[in-house]
Order: C-alpha cells, then structure tokens, then sequence
C-alpha cells in the first residue's frame, strides 16, 4: 500500500513550490489587483511553457499524458499560494470536459491551445441564484445556435472558450462549446479578489455540441471529477494561512508573551490543523479514484469537497482572528484566503448540493 | 497512490485468514454491537483467545522472537488487527500489558525483567494495569503524590491511585511513584513493577456514568516492593512514563462508537413524519459531516501505515485519531437519541433500537474525551508538538516538588 503522492511527483513538486514562492511572495496578487490587472498573464505564460496546464492531457493534443495524481499537486501548489490565475476553469473545467466528451476534431481544435496556455476555457453552468439543479439549466441551443444568460462565470472576461451547458430542442441537457467572439460579457463585481468573474449573455452563436455529453450526469461527472482538483487548491490555500497563523501568533507579544502561548489560540489552530489532515486525507482517496477512474469516484469526491471547503473556510477565518485587527486590512493575506474559500465553496456546487450527492450514493452496506 | 499490499503483506494477510477462519465466527451483519460489560466470564474468554493466537504466533507480532513474539512488522500487527476486526473476537483486555506495560519493560528494563514478564503477558496469563494518574493529578500527571521511600533493599509505597482500567482482574501494574520531593517535579519520580498481590493493595470499581465499572480506585497502603522490581533508574519515572504514554495513543487509537455507520442505519430504519429520516435534510446534512471526518480518519490512518511501511516513525498527528472519533460519537449518540424524540430517552434494549447502542453510548461516550489524554492536552500536543508553538508558561516550572501551591495551600 501506498497512500502518498508518488516519488516522482514529489521531486516535481519541489520545483513546483520553489517557483511558485518566488513568482507569487506575500502581497504579489494585491499589486496586481492595485494595477488593475484581470489575472497574472507572466505567470500564466509561464507556467504554460513549462506543461503544467497540459500535464494530465494526452500527449497526442500537446499534453504530457501523466496522470492525475500529478495534476491534483498542482492543484495544491497553485491554491497555496492563491495564485490569480484560470487554472481551475480552463483546465480541471473546460480541458476536461473535451477531453471526456469531446470528439477527436474538437480536441485537435482546443486542447492543444489550452494545454500550452494561449488558450484559456472556462465552464459556464449556473445562471443565477439558486444551485444548478438540472431544472435550473435554461440557456437554450436550436440548429447549433446559443441563446441564454450565465452568471457567474469565472474567469469570464478572459475566456477565450465557453464550454456550456444548455439545453437542446428535445430540452436534455448537453454540453456546447462557444467562442468568445460570440458573446456579451460584462464584469461582475464579486468577494473574491484576484479571480475575476462574468455575467456572460449568449445571442444566437455558434454552439458546437461534445457529442459524448449526455444529459446532466455528463455535468455531474465533470463536477465530481472537478471537485477533486478544488478540494486539493483547498488544501493547499488552508495549508497556506495556518502557516501564517502560526508564524504571526508566534512573534506577536501580549501582556509578556507570545500569544501562540495560549490555548485559547493554540486550541483554535490545533482545531485548524485536524480540519486540514482530514481534508488532506480525503483528498488522496480522491486523487486514487481519479487516477485510476474508480468506481467510488462520486463518494470519494464528494467527500473531499467537503471535508476541504470545511478546511479553508474555517482556517481562513480563524487566521484573521488570531491576526487581530490586521487581519482585517488588505495589507496581510488573510483576505485573499477568506475570499478564495468562499468562493471555492460555491463555485461547482454548494454545501447542500455535495451532501445530498454524497448521501445518495453512500454503500448500502453503510449502516 | 494504491491500496495492494505488497506480495509479502499479501501473503500474511492470507495466512492470518486461514487461521482466523478456523477459529472464530464472522461478524454477522454489518456489525455487532459490542457489549460493554467486562466481568470476569469475558475475562476468561479473552485470556483464552489471547492465548490461542500466542500459540501460533498472532499475538505480539512485532515483539522479537526471544519473547515469543513473531519477529514481524508493525505494518503485518496492523494487518492482523484489521482482519481479526471482521471477526467476532472476545473483547480485548492487554492493551495495558501487550501494547504498553511490555514494550516500556522492554525499553528500559533490564533483560531478566523482560524475559520475566513477556510470555505471561503474551499468553494473556497475567492481565497488567497501568497505575499512573491520581485524584490530584490527571492532565498534569508529573504532579503525581504516591510517595515510595526505600527502606533497604525494599521500597514502601504509600497513595491512591485512581481511573486504573482492569486493575480488579491486573495481576501486575506499572507504577510510577515520588521518590525525592526537593527536585522539580518530573526529576523525582521513579517507576516500579507492582505485583498486585502484595499486601497493602485495596481495589475498588467506580461506578461510572454508564453504570458499568470498567475502571477503579487502587489504595496503597505501606506496600512493599523489591528493588529488584524497579524498572530504570531512580529519578527516571518520567521518561518511562512518556514511553508508556506514547504506546497508549497507538494502543487505544479510536474511540469505540457509535460510528457514522451505525448512524446511518438508525437514520435509514426509523422514520421522520413518515419518511425514513435519512430523507430529512438535517440529517443529511449531519451526517454527511460525520461521514467526511470517518473517512478523514480512516485515510490519515492509511498515511499513518504508509509512513510505517516504509520505515518511518509516525509522528504526533497520530492524536487526532482519538480527538476527532472521540467527540463525533458523542455528538451521534446525542443526535441518534434526538432521532428518536420522546422515546429517545429509553434504554431498555428491548424497545430502544440497536440495542440501544446510541443511548448506551451517550452515557459512555463523555469518558473517551478525557480517558488516554483529554480533548485538551491533545490540542496542546498537537499545538507544540506539530506546528510547534511555544508552551504554555508554567507557574512550578523548575520548583522543587514541595514547594509547588496546591489547592491545600
């Protein structure tokens, strides 16, 4: 038994995190929101040159054919530092979805594009308040043209692919994908910071139909497969702020001493930490079942999301509680991870949404 | 990542299947649920098991061969643990003398005290407990006040020690006493091996919350024991004590339950306003959470056996174990009797569902939080010891024992 990342990509991801450290220090993504910039496009090239968007693709479409253990390392390496790139919609997302139910010609078309990083995808699904229940999927295609309004879409005014889910003139749900020529794109304002997001309106364009797509299980299996690879940036980004909850705690002196001195503090971050080996060891079940396609990859995917939502959500507020006042500023990181968390909590489904999937395909031999 | 076994864990696995089958009955049903009486008629059945498996080399798998142990790893003693749990085995009674008092004796005793108590322990002939904590001193076991002055080539233990689990059927314990009252406190404790036979000895069972007495009150009153019983040098109590402890979280690891399973078939059986009440999104929601923390813990201990697969120590995150496990079964035991609205409350097993394993459970639970270090001292350890904050200033830090405030003064 193993139940580690394996050695290859653990050597990997010391490289991973030494460049990532120097690219994206403490404070880097508030400079870049300052100069008004949608994403980090150097680090975005970069990475890109280097194979990272493309590492679990197929070789055969510009990938590198490793499997996914590595791509869940990334994952992890990127959420850590809060990187403000559209990793997650245009690879986890938009590359996945072609690459599960695309035809060969659409993904000799896109993936090599979004594996080298000149192209970036995203998915767009909800539309509105409320959770994407297949009922709640309106956008409509007739003779392979879209019409219909999303929000929020992430990453969506950068996007230069769509891939959508709307209904066809039978009303099943498929998947299309839309080039950003054809639609209207407005920002929307939003509690993250760093990571942009859309209202994104279709007006009659050109939807071109994964033809493997077929009804909302395609959008289930694309989610439950996603949910891995957000649970582990999860991991990484709660990872990140206990880090600097400990380190600030440490050196911050009150009434004689350091304040990690006391269990008041120090229980609330041992609590952080067990949140975060539980989400940790949740999310290597779930990096098995998507390397080797298991059978318990809903209920291993489930399971990590929640267990790793749970983990930065509660990590990420109690490191601006125990940063006091600065905390709650801009100029410490906190913030970021606050904002990050909350969003990864939302963006593929809520809380409500993974219980009841996890709940519904628990083993009837449990209990 | 993958969960095979290797080829050589695989074919002990198989080898302990063999002799599992030929000796005890599966588990029927997804699970029993477990009897929490300990008389001495489950005593009895326990030493008999124990030594079964001692006899063809199951028990202390990775206790050295010279011992009667099987030379193994530890990764093959967890394998065993985890099919002998698909088995309906006697509960087990030496995790105080197999998983602790003998791998301490064989750290620091010398190797005729080893070879002295080592197979009776294996065998299951002598049930051991572990005499460490006090009416005065729990948490902060190094303030202990068991006194032990020599007196030739004897010691006379005078004290009371206190939550001592199998003392009324231990033939042995381990005992830590002060032996110098002028050093700080951790200085002046020295370890002994207690036969508890000796005169002097009084046992009395507590009645616990859940009505059962697993545990009991031992009174010391001039007991004598030989010099020859010492285990490590005087003054070296507290290092022994630590070695103890460090063996008690990996022996006693999770709490017993109700686990998420069990609250799942009780949601799944009765009924909310005429829908089963896995149905109810409260209860989805509950135990959903449940269910990602059971499975966090069952892969961390996943990591935990890699670690050790490979040759590595695990570290102290192993506390989580008992942290996380301890405190969800309280709160299903709670949650499972509020399931059941007014007749929550019932206990006879005849009305109450699963044999009223959750209101059983209620009433037991509370002691998992406290028994083998509280939720408390293990958020302390996990604190210091793993994302190494400082500790905690201490007002008899470095203070001779007799100088140390107590409530007395």
């Amino acid at each position: 038994m193993n139940f580690e990342f394996s050695d290859d990509v653990t050597v990997m991801r010391e490289e991973v995190r030494r460049l990532l450290t120097e690219r994206v220090p403490p404070g880097a993504v508030r400079r870049l929101v300052d100069a008004g910039q949608p994403f980090d496009r150097p680090l975005w090239q970069e990475i890109g040159a280097l194979g990272w968007m493309g590492i679990s693709l197929p070789e055969a479409f510009g990938g590198s054919g490793l499997d996914h253990e590595t791509l869940c390392m990334l994952a992890e390496e990127i959420g850590r530092v809060a990187a403000s790139v559209p990793f997650s919609s245009s690879i986890y997302l938009a590359a996945e979805a072609i690459a599960l139910f695309g035809s060969e010609e659409q993904k000799r078309t896109w993936l090599p594009g979004l594996a080298s990083g000149e192209v970036v995808g995203t998915f767009a699904l909800a539309e509105g308040n409320g959770f994407s229940t297949a009922e709640h999927v309106r956008a409509a295609v007739l003779n392979g043209r879209i019409t219909g309004r999303k929000l929020p879409v992430w990453d969506g005014l950068v996007a230069d692919l769509f891939v959508v889910a709307a209904r066809d003139a039978d009303g099943d749900i498929g998947l299309y994908l839309v080039t950003a020529q054809s639609v209207i794109r407005t920002p929307l304002e939003t509690i993250e910071y760093g990571r942009e997001a859309a209202a994104v309106v279709f007006e009659n364009g050109i939807a071109d139909r994964l033809l493997a797509a077929k009804g909302w299980s395609a959008v289930e299996k694309l989610l439950d497969r996603a949910a891995i690879l957000f649970a582990f940036e999860a991991v990484g980004g709660a990872e990140a702020i206990l880090t600097m909850a400990v380190d600030y705690t440490t050196q911050r002196f009150a009434f004689g001493r350091s304040i990690a001195s006391m269990q008041a503090i120090k229980h609330m971050l041992a609590d952080v930490y067990v949140a975060i080996e539980l989400a940790r060891s949740n999310a290597y079940y779930g990096a098995w079942a998507l390397a080797h396609d298991a059978p318990e990859l809903t209920i291993a995917a489930a399971t990590a999301r929640l267990a790793a939502i749970a983990a930065y959500e509660t990590a990420s507020a109690q490191a601006i509680q125990v940063h006091g006042g600065m905390g709650f500023t801009q100029e410490v990181d906190c913030h970021i991870h606050y904002r990050r968390a909350k969003r990864l909590a939302t963006e593929i489904g809520p809380r409500r949404y993974w219980s009841d999937r996890l709940i519904a395909h628990l083993p009837a031999t449990a209990g | 990542m993958d969960f095979a076994d290797t080829p050589e864990e695989a074919s002990f696995r198989a080898e302990t299947r063999v002799f599992l089958d030929a000796h005890l009955p599966l588990k029927q049903g997804a699970r029993g649920y477990r009897n929490r009486t300990h008389d001495a008629e489950h005593a009895k059945a326990s030493q008999a098991w124990q030594a079964t498996k001692a006899a063809a080399g199951f028990a202390g798998i990775h206790w050295p061969r010279e011992y009667g142990g099987r030379g193994g790893s530890q990764m093959e003693s967890i394998i065993f643990a985890q099919e002998e749990a698909r088995y309906d085995a006697p509960y087990y009674l030496f995790n105080q003398s197999v998983g602790m008092a003998l791998p301490t004796i064989m750290k620091w005793g010398r190797p005729d005290q080893t070879e002295k108590f080592a197979r009776p322990a294996l065998y299951g002939d002598d049930i051991w407990c572990q005499l460490f904590s006090e009416p005065a001193a729990g948490s902060d076991l190094a303030g202990l006040r068991t006194r032990a002055v020599r007196d030739g080539d004897e010691w006379v233990i005078d004290g009371q020690k206190i939550w001592t689990s199998n003392a009324h059927f231990a033939r042995f314990g381990m005992l830590v006493a002060r032996t110098d009252v002028s050093v700080a406190k951790h200085d002046g404790l020295t370890a002994f091996i207690l036969d508890m036979e000796t005169p002097g000895i009084e046992v009395r069972r507590i009645r616990q919350v859940s009505g059962n007495s697993n545990f009991c009150e031992v009174f010391l009153s001039d007991v004598r024991i030989p010099d020859s019983d010492r285990l490590a040098g005087v003054g070296q109590g507290w290092k022994v004590s630590l070695t103890m402890l460090a063996n008690e979280r990996f022996a006693v690891g999770q709490a017993e339950g109700p686990d998420v399973e069990d609250m799942i078939e009780l949601a799944r059986t009765i009924e909310i306003d005429g829908k089963p009440a896995i149905d109810d999104p409260e209860a989805r929601a509950r135990i959903a959470d449940w269910w990602v923390k059971a499975q966090g813990l069952k892969f961390t201990r996943l990591r935990t056996q890699t670690a050790l697969s490979r040759g590595r120590t695990p570290g102290p995150e192993a506390s989580i174990g008992k942290l996380v496990s301890a405190t969800t079964a309280q709160q299903m035991a709670s949650y499972g009797i509020d399931l059941l609205g007014q007749a929550g409350t019932i206990l006879d097993p005849a009305i109450a569902p699963m044999n009223a394993w959750f209101q059983q459970a209620y009433l037991y639970s509370p002691g998992k939080r406290i028994s083998g270090g509280t939720d408390e001292i293990l958020r302390n350890i996990i604190a210091e010891r793993v994302l190494g904050m400082p500790a905690e200033p201490r007002a008899d830090k470095g203070m001779p024992f007799s100088q140390i405030p107590t409530s007395a003064r």
